[in-house]
């Protein structure tokens, strides 16, 4: 336990590091953030001038930088000025739309990769070989808004299997009463079974498509490290001491297997969460990606940076996730 | 040495014969860098010019690929586009790879204080995730082509620099660097003519690797309006731009260079598995 | 002779490469008798690891068994159906490898992986596989095995881990064990430990042993009959202490040669000429050391070559006590021998 606090506190530095590029990065965000005001004609110079003051735009850079720590520790993140909300509650609000559907499309990725990756490696040369190897080097190639924008042409507009692309839930449905703000989890937690099946339809086409970009990177691990496992001596010795085909392929092949496939998985999800902000954008799925977007646009950059933030802390967080999974796997390495 | 080069040039014969992909991925490769250069004076129309008499049209004769909201000719313009595209995914490409691998090497190679301070920095630049970061330089940056390479090169530059720094560190004590040491060369001697010389293939398979990659962040920040902007022919902006019509049906405005992108994609990666086998016969699979 | 436990008969191999077809194993035949210790001598590539491999069924998909049986206790293994012959490796015929440390599971502690293989040919309640999995890490001489069980491989060396993949091999008595280089990866002073504990073993329960190595020294000091081993051909089979003597098959004479501990005088040492030949040619000649030896005859290329009784063979000996008498002739497979 105590050896996953030291791994926290080593994660410190980097964190800094964000915080500090994500500042700079927003500080030269061209155009004053104070003159999104002046488009209100009512404004007069002077108000503009006590914006600014506000903001604390006419300190120096590093008095700046300062004062947007002390913020940040207070978990302050600023203001929006397109919405006039607070970031922090814009992201109360939005995060658990990302998080329902890149973890929905994790999953579905996962449990197709795994098991395809693995049957690939065990029987090689196979059709199922063949089909993974496809799946490797197609699935890298589909840029996640093409693929997103040919399924909604496909089981939208043709067959009318999907639901309209507009967001995570029919217009005339009520969400359901938040709890994890995850809208199927809630809507099975008030036991309302249509208005999960309805908030399952909407997702599944974004979370296809984000799975679909993510099979690729973990169909080919999977191969791949299962049959450099398959290939390994402790194999041969298992095979040697008789131990039944089940037993080798699980407990022994598998399980090492999955180190470096849990490093890739690791990384995938933090690819999908750059991914997210496409296929948010296709499916007008209304998560913090899209809110991102909106922000660039209107040079609004305190969400920007909000943004920045919360996705760097959930890479660091996965990747620590990795780490732990890692040694819980594997004996010889420590945190 | 000619034997050398024999057993290397069948080497390569064997490679591309024994995965007919290997040639078709040239093959595909060569025409895309034809269409690249060739396109402007080859396309049966002006991919700029709107005429709202033929607008929002299907494929047809005239039309191979149909038109768009604008009536501008989709084929001419998903042909013009490749050169805007290969530009930028080969710009960003090169920039990050010669950048990269020089710090890496110089890090890679004298340690100390600025090995620890890059890795530091390469650490934070790895924890965010590439696209979102590729995103905000744009949007800091402002919104121009020459920012999409950059913030694309940017963002690749962890890459490099760890590929090269390991790679660096792992020969700068074999034999033939101690025995260079021992003959007298200098360290910038040592670097260049004995080092990042060996280094070559890691770092073009990363290359070709990352090609593909590029294209797409390239054209994913033009699909989200940052970088190229209109009316210029880009296969981001056009699938943005049919990204609209495609509820309503009019699948081609968005399909068509949605699947070129795909292509050129596909073909870059097929590439790179290609180039793989031929430089470092290690890691076939 | 009498029946033998293990009889190997003309086992052919090839190995499918990017390269062709190589003719790894050729014809090879021999006997490994009842609590017998035999030596299976070679250089690297002389195929020895490939007939181990080959009687354990557990050949690299590249190989394939062209013809050939492999005979045990009267039965074909080959011939076994595929659960039957899992049944029967690990507890009527075992091996232990070369690298003790990445021969076993590295995530996987030590114990455990004794125990799945006395679980699997034995079934027995949970306390009673941890018992004889002690029981098995003792009879190795691994001192503190109750806390050994949980050991991972990178936590012990490279003796220990042997004596780990010993216990293993032996946990559910067989007949047989196939020892491939099982010290080739250890320091000297191990070596001897670990050789030592192994004769010891299977002298007291009466295992068979062919033990695999390129260390012809070694061999001699611990085996009862040596197969000497070339390119994939059997080319000498004898006593240990005739083959010493007498060796009739000029490889076997430069392989004793090249060993410093039985040669008489340094002036004596010798290398041997030429490498092995490339296995993938379709113009093998008959004898695969044809290109290498100094005695070839124009007959040497013509008609085929088989093992046979060495001319004037010796008298049979008596093996060491209790492995009981075995007649053991001596075979050559040469035209020419000294």
């Amino acid at each position: 336990m105590s050896r996953i606090g030291i791994r926290l506190l080593s994660t410190i530095p980097t964190l800094f590091g964000v915080i500090l590029v994500t500042f700079l990065l927003t500080r030269v965000l061209p155009g004053d953030p104070a003159v999104f005001f002046a488009s209100n004609p009512s404004m007069t110079q002077a108000d503009i001038e006590a914006v600014r003051t506000s903001l604390g735009l006419d300190r120096p850079l590093i008095v700046q930088f300062w004062l947007y720590l002390k913020a940040l520790l207070h978990g302050d993140l600023g203001n929006s000025l397109s919405t006039g909300q607070k970031v922090t509650t814009e992201f109360a609000n939005r995060l658990p739309a990302s998080a329902e559907l890149t973890i929905f499309a994790f999953v579905i990725a996962t449990a197709v990769a795994l098991p395809l990756g693995v049957i690939a490696a065990l029987r090689r040369g196979s059709f199922i070989d063949h089909l993974s190897r496809l799946i490797a080097t197609l699935g890298v190639s589909m840029p996640t808004f093409v693929t997103g924008l040919l399924l909604i042409f496909f089981f939208y507009f043709l067959i009318g299997w999907a639901p309209e692309p507009i967001g995570r839930l029919d217009p005339f449905m009520f969400e359901p009463e938040r709890v994890t703000g995850l809208y199927t989890v809630d809507a099975l937690l008030a036991g309302d079974l249509e208005l999960f099946w309805a908030a399952l339809k909407q997702m599944v086409l974004p979370a296809v498509t984000m799975a679909l970009f993510a099979l690729a990177p973990l169909t080919r691990m999977a191969r791949a490290s299962m049959l450099e496992t398959l290939g390994s001596e402790f194999i041969r010795t298992a095979r040697a001491a008789g131990l039944s085909r089940r037993k080798i392929i699980v407990t022994y092949a598998f399980r090492n297997a999955m180190l470096p496939v849990v490093t890739t998985m690791g990384m995938t999800f933090s690819y999908m969460l750059g991914a997210n902000v496409l296929v948010e954008r296709v499916f007008s799925w209304p998560g913090v990606g899209a809110f991102a977007i909106d922000s660039i646009i209107n040079l609004d950059y305190a969400p920007l940076q909000g943004f920045m933030l919360v996705m760097a802390g959930i890479f660091i967080l996965v990747n620590l996730t990795t780490d732990i999974l890692i040694t819980l796997i594997d004996p010889r390495s420590s945190l | 040495m000619s034997s050398a080069i024999k057993e290397r040039f069948e080497s390569i014969r064997y490679t591309v014969a024994s995965n007919p992909l290997n040639l078709l991925a040239f093959g595909l490769f060569t025409l895309i860098v034809l269409v690249a250069v060739f396109a402007p004076s080859l396309v049966p129309h002006d991919p700029l010019k709107t005429n709202s008499q033929f607008a929002l049209q299907g494929p047809s004769a005239t039309f191979w690929f149909g038109t768009d909201q604008l009536g501008r000719d989709i084929f001419s313009r998903v042909m013009v586009a490749t050169r805007l595209d290969l530009l930028i995914a080969f710009g960003a490409v090169i920039l990050s790879c010669v950048v990269g691998s020089l710090i890496g090497a110089m890090i890679g190679y004298w340690g100390g204080f600025w090995d620890g301070a890059v890795s530091r920095m390469v650490d934070v630049l790895m924890a965010f995730p590439l696209f979102v970061l590729a995103m905000a330089m744009v949007a800091a940056l402002g919104n121009t082509v020459a920012n999409v390479v950059y913030a694309t090169a940017v963002v690749n530059l962890p890459f490099y620099i760890r590929l090269a720094r390991s790679e660096m560190r792992v020969r700068r004590g074999l034999g033939y660097v101690e025995a260079a040491r021992v003959g007298g060369s200098g360290d910038w001697r040592i670097l260049t003519r004995f080092l990042l010389p060996n280094m070559a293939a890691p770092l073009v398979i990363q290359a070709s690797v990352n090609l593909g990659w590029a294209v797409l962040n390239a054209a994913g920040l033009s699909f989200l309006g940052l970088g190229v902007r209109p009316p210029t022919p880009e296969w981001g902006i056009m699938v943005a731009d049919g990204a609209r019509y495609i509820a309503s049906g009019q699948w081609w405005i968005a399909a068509f260079p949605g699947l070129a992108l795909m292509l050129t994609v596909f073909v870059f990666n097929l590439m790179g598995d290609a180039l793989r086998d031929i430089l470092d016969p290690r890691m076939r699979t | 002779m009498n029946e033998p436990l293990l009889s190997v008969r003309n086992l052919t191999v090839d190995f499918a490469t990017r390269r062709g077809t190589v003719h790894v194993l050729d014809d090879v035949s021999f006997d490994v008798g009842a609590g017998e210790i035999v030596g299976i001598i070679g250089e690297s590539g002389s195929g020895k690891s490939v007939t181990a491999y080959s009687i354990m069924g557990i050949l690299d998909h590249a190989a394939r068994i062209c013809s050939g049986e492999i005979m045990f206790e009267g039965r074909d293994v080959l011939k076994m159906h595929r659960r039957e012959r899992d049944g029967w490796r690990g507890r009527e015929a075992s091996i232990i490898f070369q690298n003790p440390r990445t021969a076993l599971n590295p995530i996987r502690a030590v114990g455990d992986q004794i125990a799945d293989v006395i679980a699997r040919h034995t079934p027995a309640p949970a306390a009673e596989i941890r018992e004889r999995t002690i029981a098995s890490l003792r009879q190795v001489r691994i001192p503190d095995p109750e806390r050994r069980l949980r050991a991972y491989p990178f936590e012990l060396s490279g003796g220990l881990c042997q004596r780990i993949g010993i216990a293993m091999a032996l946990a559910c008595k067989p007949k047989l064990l196939i020892a491939d280089e099982p010290t080739t990866g250890l320091d000297v002073t191990t070596q001897a430990v670990i050789m030592d504990l192994i004769q010891g073993l299977v002298r007291e329960k009466g295992i068979s042993v062919a033990l695999i190595t390129h260390d012809i020294a070694l061999a001699s000091e611990y085996c009862d009959r040596l197969i000497i081993m070339h390119a994939g051909h059997v080319v000498e089979v004898a006593p240990t202490a005739e083959i010493i003597a007498n060796p009739r098959h000029p490889y076997t004479e430069k392989l004793l040669r090249s060993v410093p501990s039985l040669v008489d005088s340094i002036d004596e040492l010798q290398a041997i000429d030429g490498s092995l030949p490339d296995l993938r040619r379709r113009d093998l000649p008959p004898c695969r050391f044809a290109e290498r030896c100094s005695r070839r005859l124009a007959e040497c290329d013509a008609g085929r070559l088989t093992l046979e009784l060495a001319l004037a063979a010796p008298q049979p000996c008596t093996l060491r006590k209790g492995t009981g008498p075995l007649s053991t002739p001596h075979l050559i497979a040469c035209k020419n021998p000294l």
